[in-house]
């Protein structure tokens, strides 16, 4: 079977071991020649692949072809490794002033919900309006639990419901939680929520129950599958790009190389909490 | 040396079931409002996310400063050998037991999930200091049980080593929760208000103040029932001495708090709101705390009761007392509502809002299922010693009095 390919101009890459092309291109064969059996050959076991895959086992294998980043899905049963803190960067100066895309993602991924009375509603993310004292400039940015490295929340909870994964993410053990709102009082950034009405309609990714305490997960459901939070893949799809989630210890990954190369600034750095989201431009 | 003779309140007067029966009624409309809350969730309080802690553990918090502090007069009776102070101990142990019970069972129906309590009790993280005030608290009510029973013993009483030994244990002890529960508030390094390694000496201050207050009354109330005078003049002076002591106490605590927060530019916000801009704590502050709890009980004390003067002594010690718990109370709402009123700092020198009221003082008014749970505290208590009296001899045999 004789087949047609596209080459591009500038391609000259004759693929092999070290080759980061796109699986489509074709390779250029020694001598600078198209190798029409190496790309037959690759066209058919892509193909077959791809068949046997989505007839044999669509459940199983089709994570594949989904859009997560496979290389940090967490298998399930493997444990949490401190190799990893997850964490954010926030371009204050991306975030557009009006926009809420973070926190209606959020809140649709979550399931908490407005009822109308802000001083008892959960909201695990807010977006501040900032206005400095000193020249009356302003800006927008979203806040949310800051996963501290140093949690006070974790440090005050008197049965340990408040904890911390090894790779940095902050969360509440509904179970163990008694509704003491210790770790409310403790909590620099306001970023805890007492659920203060019963509920109805939670998620099963995000349990949630009236009369404990909760806050953003980083929607530890989704990055355990090799997802990013909602909040970021919504102000990303808004075009803004804000926020970026990633390994702050892989010195490889976008979100380490730019607080590496950037001034950033975390909330409230000055009580030693280590907070694992930064923010630029702020 | 005279012995000390011990009595139960045998009488059954209206008055005395009256008291009972008017805490009783107290506690089941506390019971009631815990109900209520439970049912419904919190959305039926005052509190919301800004006001995390309300009313009751208003209650709560000076319930069991209380508690430390009603052991004083035991302590100086066995720690300090005060001999005149004695026949007071046992009373001092029960009453430090009630309050306590009282405090604790408000701070536990105000949980989010009461039913968790054996969670609470089985699962611990020892970082945490509420985590250390569950075995203060556990551990305060088996050691002064403890030293009542050392007291109370005839063999134990005899030698009186045994006392003096559960007497120190008690004391240290007192002090030891104290300093936790006041530093249930100093650990807390975001909250500006707090945040202070001066809370703890200003709680036990406080404690002193508050725990004589109740034994005080209570012991004037026994007095009408048993139709003793169970005080004697001299103790009349004691005790209205050291409500003078404890009352300057707390004010010098209060002052270098407030002083040392006002000398860092940093505080200048929270403090001007407690002491100048806050509406209602600013009142409380003034004239709740420094006025009626301890201007005022400290003046009544030392200079306008006894011998010929406004008051007589036993007029004024009541007084004093009075004026210092309500003053107490508005102490310890000042402390936990007023500094979770005033907004968090999340970016020094910017002004910050959001939908979640950040950069506000925040809004709060107590609810009434609120403030039935918390005055079932107290009736708790006062129950609760009204049945220990009736039941064991925990009281000293007085004067005879008219009536």
């Amino acid at each position: 079977m004789r087949m047609k390919f596209e080459i591009p101009d500038d391609h000259a890459c004759a693929g092999g071991k070290g080759c980061d092309c796109e699986p489509s291109v074709a390779h250029v064969g020694a001598g600078g020649a198209v190798d029409p059996v190496e790309v037959g050959r690759r066209w058919f076991l892509k193909t077959a692949a791809a068949v046997a895959t989505t007839v044999l086992a669509p459940g199983v294998t089709l994570m594949t072809f989904a859009e997560v980043d496979a290389a940090h899905a967490k298998p399930a049963g493997e444990a949490v490794s401190s190799r990893r803190r997850w964490g954010l960067l926030i371009d204050a100066a991306k975030c557009k002033e009006g926009c809420t895309a973070c926190v209606t993602a959020c809140s649709n991924e979550n399931g908490w919900t407005s009822t109308g009375h802000p001083a008892t509603d959960a909201q695990w993310i807010r977006t501040l309006k900032v206005t400095s004292r000193s020249d009356g400039s302003t800006f927008q940015m979203p806040l949310m639990c800051q996963h501290c490295a140093n949690p006070p929340c974790v440090d005050v909870c008197p049965t340990g419901a408040s904890f911390q994964r090894a790779d940095g993410i902050v969360l509440v053990d509904r179970h163990i939680c008694i509704g003491c709102r210790y770790c409310m009082m403790a909590c620099p950034y306001k970023a805890r929520s007492f659920v203060h009405e019963p509920l109805q309609d939670q998620k099963p990714y995000a349990p949630r129950g009236k009369g404990c305490v909760e806050s953003c997960t980083m929607c530890v459901h989704r990055v355990d599958a090799g997802g990013t939070p909602a909040c970021v893949e919504a102000c990303a799809k808004t075009g803004n790009v804000a926020m970026i989630f990633g390994d702050l210890n892989d010195k490889t990954s976008e979100i380490a190389m730019r607080v590496a190369t950037y001034r950033t600034t975390r909330v409230r750095a000055d009580l030693g909490t280590d907070p694992g989201v930064h923010y630029q431009n702020i | 040396m005279a012995r000390i003779t011990f009595q139960k309140l045998e009488d059954h007067s209206t008055f005395f079931w009256g008291l009972l029966a008017a805490h009783a009624a107290v506690i089941a409309l506390g019971l009631g409002a815990f109900l209520y809350m439970e049912h419904h969730g919190h959305i039926v309080t005052g509190m919301n996310n800004a006001i995390v802690w309300g009313t009751p553990h208003v209650f709560a918090v000076f319930l069991i400063v209380a508690a430390s502090g009603a052991l004083n007069v035991a302590s100086i009776s066995s720690v300090f050998n005060n001999l005149a102070y004695k026949p007071f101990a046992r009373l001092s142990g029960v009453l430090a037991i009630a309050l306590l019970v009282g405090g604790l069972t408000v701070l536990v129906l105000d949980l989010g999930r009461p039913e968790r309590l054996t969670v609470a009790m089985t699962t611990y993280n020892f970082k945490s200091i509420f985590a250390w005030n569950i075995y203060l608290y556990t551990g305060f009510l088996i050691i002064v049980a403890a030293y009542l029973f050392t007291m109370m013993d005839r063999g134990m009483a005899k030698s009186g080593k045994a006392t003096k030994t559960m007497g120190w244990l008690a004391f240290t002890w007192r002090l030891a929760l104290t300093t936790g529960t006041g530093s249930i508030f100093g650990f807390l390094a975001a909250r500006e208000a707090y945040d202070s390694a001066i809370m703890a000496p200003l709680f036990i201050a406080a404690s002193f103040l508050y725990g004589l207050a109740f034994t005080v009354l209570v012991l004037l109330t026994v007095c009408r029932e048993t139709r003793q005078q169970l005080m004697s003049e001299e103790m009349v002076t004691k005790f209205r001495n050291l409500i003078v002591i404890f009352a300057l106490a707390v004010l010098y605590f209060t002052t270098v708090k407030h002083l040392t927060a006002l000398y860092a530019s940093e505080h200048h916000g929270v403090e001007a709101f407690i002491l100048r801009d806050g509406g209602i704590y600013t009142f409380l502050f003034w004239v709740g705390h420094v006025l009626v709890g301890n201007v005022m009980p400290l003046l009544i004390a030392a200079f306008l009761s006894g011998d010929g003067r406004m008051f007589s002594g036993r007029q004024g010690l009541a007084i004093a007392s009075v004026l210092a718990l309500f003053g107490g109370l508005a102490f310890i709402y000042v402390t936990i509502i007023g500094g979770q009123a005033y907004p968090l700092e999340l970016l020094p020198g910017m002004d910050v809002k959001s939908s979640f009221l950040d950069g506000e003082v925040a809004s709060y008014a107590p609810s009434l299922p609120e403030v039935l749970l918390g005055l079932a505290g107290i009736s708790i208590a006062m129950l609760a010693t009204g049945i220990a009296l009736k039941v064991m001899p925990f009281l000293p045999t007085g004067i005879e009095t008219e009536g």
